[in-house]
């Protein structure tokens, strides 16, 4: 009896990988899915807590797709090996700080480590030829197989007629002429192999929830970086670059504001780290302080800007807790910043 | 179903960790296991069952009280 051929695909809840997966399955071949969590995919960690996100469907893509396609999902926690991608990249930065190519390399190693331990025949991934600057590029797509150790076991269906021929073709497990020879950063190929699969609810753009591709992110990660001692992150670093608005008053102080209630929810639970400012005269964001105050004019700036964003902003005086990590707390009240007494150079 | 039941604690984690701490601790248990995973992250109840079918897992129940997400799940094919 011909043996069944497992392939693993790498899947990021976009379109691409999508349709990567249904072309393998199309040809016989037994597929599950394996996504990694590096915690800058946050757009779902916003989705989840930000109420002007409350129309987007709180669901991850990845698992959603996983579903679709009729496939297991395994979701890989790579948070700490991922530190190490993120800064030192062998080759440098896109636009941001997204170490795009780097990025891949770890994944589809990844990958090769998981097919070995789990007796898999090869590995997929949705990537097109000339569909992004960085990763997938003509040139740099053989360096993701080759420093990855993938090599001719890293299939690309959408585009492996434009690509040297991978193993499983040699062996007949896969015939390249019901692959695709898709390239460019058109998507239009994309559509059109969506509509014949019946694929009509799918996100937007494939892959576009890195947030390291993101501008404002990569400033605020920038700043954190800049006024630190040392690059290294946790996670709730990361994550809190996400939340609130954020103000630098001093290479040593930022403090991080609430947007909403949905933030200011979230926030609390960090209140056992940081030290927080809240406003008890009127209803208003709570303020996590990320650093210490030096001198008593800081501490006043930072009052006056939390009374600033809350409910009492155009009242002459709001009454504030500053309470510390270690729940002691003292009260003070203070007049809301002027609108324009907010330096515009502590908005990160 | 058996007696184990055991505690996965993905309050204060957001997407996806919540499904990768109870994708953890189910690889460590058996057929008929109990799981009860509380989250405070709202995507959890679209994320943790989507899992669970798709990994052939049973949710018996899910609970909302107190801003918190209960997820009672059965290993395997209970």
């Amino acid at each position: 009896m011909k043996q069944k051929r497992k392939a693993v695909a790498l899947i990021s809840g976009g379109l691409d990988s999508m349709l990567a997966v249904k072309v393998i399955q199309e040809q016989g071949i037994h597929v599950e899915g394996i996504n990694f969590f590096t915690g800058f995919c946050v757009e779902g960690h916003t989705h989840a807590v930000r109420k002007k996100h409350k129309d987007k469907q709180k669901r991850n893509n990845a698992l959603w797709v996983a579903e679709q396609l009729g496939i297991k999902l395994h979701i890989v926690d790579v948070v700490d090996e991922y530190k190490d991608v993120l800064l030192n990249p062998v080759h440098g930065y896109g636009k941001n700080v997204n170490p795009c190519l780097d990025c891949k390399t770890f994944m589809v190693k990844k990958a090769v480590q998981w097919i070995k331990e789990h007796d898999f025949d090869f590995i997929i991934t949705g990537e097109v030829v000339g569909q992004r600057p960085m990763s997938q590029r003509r040139e740099t797509m053989p360096v993701v197989a080759k420093e990855s150790g993938g090599d001719d076991l890293l299939v690309r269906p959408l585009s492996a007629r434009q690509l040297p021929e991978t193993l499983p073709e040699r062996e007949g497990w896969l015939d390249r002429d019901k692959l695709y020879d898709f390239s460019g950063r058109t998507r239009k190929p994309q559509m059109a192999l969506a509509q014949q699969y019946g694929f009509t609810d799918y996100a937007q753009p494939a892959g576009g929830c890195c947030m390291l591709t993101d501008e404002n992110y990569a400033i605020k990660l920038q700043d954190m970086w800049h006024n630190r001692p040392s690059r290294n992150y946790e996670l709730d670093d990361i994550i809190m670059l996400k939340m609130g608005r954020h103000f630098r008053l001093a290479p040593y102080l930022k403090l991080i504001i609430g947007r909403e209630e949905g933030e200011n929810n979230f926030m609390q639970g960090y209140k056992n780290q940081f030290m927080s400012i809240f406003p008890t005269s009127h209803p208003g964001a709570l303020c996590l302080v990320d650093g210490e105050f030096k001198t008593e004019q800081e501490k006043q700036q930072a009052l006056a800007l939390v009374a600033r964003y809350s409910q009492g902003k155009n009242d002459a005086q709001v009454s504030l807790t500053i309470r510390q990590s270690d729940g002691t707390e003292q009260d003070f009240t203070i007049a809301p910043m002027a609108p324009e007494n907010i330096n515009k150079e502590w908005l990160i | 179903m058996s007696d184990e039941v055991h505690y996965v604690d993905a309050r204060r984690l957001l997407c996806p960790l919540p499904v990768i701490r109870a994708q953890d601790a189910v690889a460590q248990l058996k057929t008929g296991d109990m799981v009860i995973v509380s989250s405070t992250d709202p995507g959890a109840k679209a994320d943790i069952p989507a899992w669970c079918r798709i990994n052939g897992h049973q949710v018996i129940d899910i609970k909302e009280q107190d801003h918190e997400i209960i997820i009672t799940l059965c290993v395997g094919d209970c």
